[in-house]
């Protein structure tokens, strides 16, 4: 292969293109200046995306990761800016989002002497991080960036982050660009035990009460179709995780609802029915299992996984099936009897009618004068069809968009599941609507959220990128408030917000804007709001003291499960 | 689940930063490394790490899965005591004078098969390997003669079996 003598800073650009990378976040600084002189030269083919702050760009790069599937990109200079992306970094980690974060660092001659914005991101990251490493030699540079990709993108994916001293950014070298196919130490992908598929089949074909847990590994593995496959043949009722969701349609008649803390009634009570437990590229999340000496018990526990750490991490299986689960699931259709367990789906549907009663009638039809959450996120459902793209940010409104959200494809679900990142989904929507620029993006915020991330307003009336978002405000932290409600009683300590004029700020910003108040006024607003060629801004004031239920308090068992 | 005294052996490649990424697994859990030795492996450019903890065996799969998914790490593996072949080394420096004036000193070098390594006008220097109760009975007996410096290693282990791994590392050669 030839070379070609260039700049480590521009090396860095050739290897994103080689990579196939056409969009970036970040924001400039002293030690990242070489490579954003290159940005500026190759602008026609590298779009660079100025966020107001660097978490915003990590955010932003989740966001595209997300919904497209593609590794997103991050970009900072060195000290506050690489530490502003930690937040972002730790989020990617924990939902397995590929993301490769290239920082600047002082020059290799300052490292170790608390050079000017030096900070060891390296060590800092570490952590949180699949994979990091500091280049301190420009010659480096093609072998690290094409590492990170691989690494990012394959197995179970990961963030990656890449420093590079402003060395190795000014120096010439001669510049080669080979993709990385592999690395000696790294089994990305367990080999598929087949024996392990057959035992798995005939565990499932003897169950009475089989049920189905499947988490973001059948998104990630882009297993949808096959995973549709093997529930259709099975007749098995399947429950989501969270970041589940929209993996298949809302609407199958399979699909028993969402697992969890303030998931459905009947898949979170029924799991300690179940005699055999299988799940699907899940992790039993604590806020899946609650308390765990206590969680399904009386089940075998058949566990599809890419990652060998998880098994038998929370949840002692009694077969474990590793590897890529698009062909463990194609495996395993041939072996399954098709069944359709009438009986035991009809356990399911009669739990579903009492949560129906107690909960979600009243949550769309409320009795309230003030408008309920629920009920604006199924006005979003009426008026977009289930086509968008939700992104939710933390806290009670995003369990009520996960709740009621309808979804018809799949990669339509963007939420920060594991970390729970207050501040993330203004930024993750502005990734998702530019890496899917055809689908309708909804950001559902709290008024709290939206204010750790309130900046990246300014990113979206620089790029007019058009999203949607939909402030539900009930001036309060409101999960916090509803967890001192019931555990703290009613010691509402820091968690009344007195809010300024949001619709002003974003006027400020030239974004579209509606005020909601009145139940009356919602279906105009939203249908408005969806029928904007440009972005908007929602702001839907909702009752104050409204509770997210079904609720598993922490620690409690799947099966104490409340109703109120 | 009791808590037991686990080694684990860590195959990597020879990489900076690999020991705070693996030193981090242990601080997020809050589990304490008794002994820590690293060296090179019987491949070149392949380290071995020997980790000693005292956890229950849950902790310790729980532990190895996570350090074995490190993108440098080519596999780890845990052991108990039975299961290996295990010693540390002991240095012991102890006034010159000792040796001529208490004829017991004498005895004691002898009688636990430890080596002289060095001995000057001010002091000696006495290498101890073998296991831990050992050097601890070998530290008891000096001691009360006094000890001018004593340093041990970490743990150094072999396994009885073959390690899964060896055939893999073949392909590293």
């Amino acid at each position: 292969m030839g070379t070609i003598r260039i700049s480590g800073a521009e090396a860095v650009i050739r290897c994103l293109l080689e990579e196939g990378v056409d969009l970036i976040y970040g924001y400039p600084g002293g030690a990242i200046m070489p490579v954003y002189d290159e940005l500026y030269k190759f602008q026609d083919k590298l779009h660079h995306v100025l966020v107001r702050h660097e978490q915003g760009a990590t955010h932003a790069a989740q966001g595209y990761a997300r919904a497209t599937g593609k590794v997103g990109v991050a970009i900072a200079t060195s000290g506050p800016g690489a530490t502003n992306l930690v937040t972002g970094i730790a989020d990617a980690q924990i939902d397995s989002t590929p993301m490769v974060c290239i920082t600047g660092q002082v020059g290799r001659h300052l490292l170790g002497s608390d050079a000017f914005q030096e900070t060891d991101i390296i060590g800092i990251s570490t952590p949180v991080t699949k994979w990091n490493f500091q280049v301190t030699e420009a010659s480096q540079i093609p072998e690290i960036i094409a590492k990170a990709f691989y690494i990012a993108r394959s197995g179970r994916p990961g963030p990656v982050l890449i420093d590079i001293t402003k060395n190795a950014q000014f120096d010439e070298f001669d510049f080669s660009y080979e993709k990385c196919t592999g690395i000696r130490s790294y089994n990305p992908v367990p080999k598929l035990n087949l024996d392990k598929v057959a035992e798995a089949a005939a565990l499932i074909n003897s169950a009475k009460k089989p049920f189905i847990v499947f988490g973001q590994g059948i998104i990630l593995g882009q297993a949808e179709a096959e995973f549709k496959a093997v529930l259709e043949k099975s007749g098995i009722p399947a429950a989501w995780t969270i970041l589940g969701l929209s993996a298949l349609p809302t609407d199958h008649p399979l699909n028993v609802g969402m697992l969890g803390m303030h998931g459905n009634y009947a898949p979170n009570l029924l799991t300690n029915e179940c005699d055999v437990l299988i799940a699907f590229g899940m992790r039993f999340d604590d806020r899946v299992t609650g308390k765990l000496s206590t969680y399904a018990k009386q089940a075998k526990v058949i566990h599809f996984e890419i990652d060998p750490a998880e098994i038998d991490k929370n949840v002692k299986t009694e077969v474990a099936v590793l590897g890529d689960v698009k062909e463990s699931l194609a495996a395993l259709l041939p072996l399954l009897d098709a069944k359709s367990h009438d009986l035991w789906h009809n356990e399911f549907k009669e739990l579903a009618k009492i949560e129906y009663e107690s909960v979600i009638k009243d949550e769309l039809n409320p009795k309230t004068a003030g408008l309920s959450m629920g009920e604006t996120i199924e006005m979003i459902n009426k008026h977009s069809k289930g086509d968008a793209i939700i992104v939710s940010d933390v806290g009670q409104h995003q369990m009520f968009a996960c709740r009621y959200a309808k979804f018809n494809s799949t990669k339509s679900n963007i939420t920060s599941g594991g970390l729970g990142t207050m501040g993330f989904a203004l930024p993750a929507a502005i990734g998702a609507k530019m890496g899917k620029p055809d689908r309708e993006v909804v950001a559902i915020i709290g008024d709290g959220g939206f204010q750790m991330t309130i900046q990246e307003l300014g990113t979206i009336f620089q790029t007019q990128v058009p999203v949607k978002i939909v402030i539900l405000n009930n001036e309060f932290l409101g999960m916090v408030r509803q967890w001192q409600e019931l555990f703290f009683d009613n010691r509402y300590a820091s968690t009344k917000m007195i809010n300024p004029n949001f619709v002003a700020i974003a006027e400020g910003y030239h974004i579209k804007s509606k005020k909601v108040t009145q139940r009356e006024d919602l279906d105009a607003a939203v249908a408005e709001m969806l029928a904007s060629k440009d972005s908007y801004f929602l702001e839907v004031m909702v009752e104050k003291e409204n509770n997210v239920f079904p609720m598993i308090p922490t620690g409690a068992c799947v099966s104490e499960i409340r109703l109120s | 689940m009791e808590d037991k005294t686990f080694t684990i052996s860590v195959y990597s490649e020879n990489n900076v930063g690999l020991l705070n990424r693996i030193s981090g697994i242990f601080l997020k859990r809050h589990i304490n490394i008794l002994s820590l030795n690293v060296s090179e492996s019987e491949i070149e450019n392949v380290s071995r790490f020997i980790i000693v903890v005292n956890t229950t065996e849950k902790w310790v799969q729980n532990i190895v899965g996570q350090i074995e998914k490190q993108i440098e790490v080519i596999k780890a593996f845990y052991h108990t005591d039975e299961e290996t072949i295990y010693l540390e080394t002991a240095l012991f420096k102890i006034a010159s004078s000792l040796l001529f004036d208490e004829k017991q000193i004498q005895n004691i070098i002898k009688d636990s098969q430890s080596t002289i390594v060095t001995v000057s006008r001010d002091f000696f220097v006495i290498s101890k390997s073998g296991r831990r109760s050992e050097i601890e009975e070998l530290y008891q007996k000096f001691k009360p003669y006094g000890i001018m410096q004593f340093v041990r290693s970490g743990r150094i282990s072999v396994s009885k079996e073959k390690m899964e791994i060896s055939s893999l590392l073949e392909t590293f050669k």
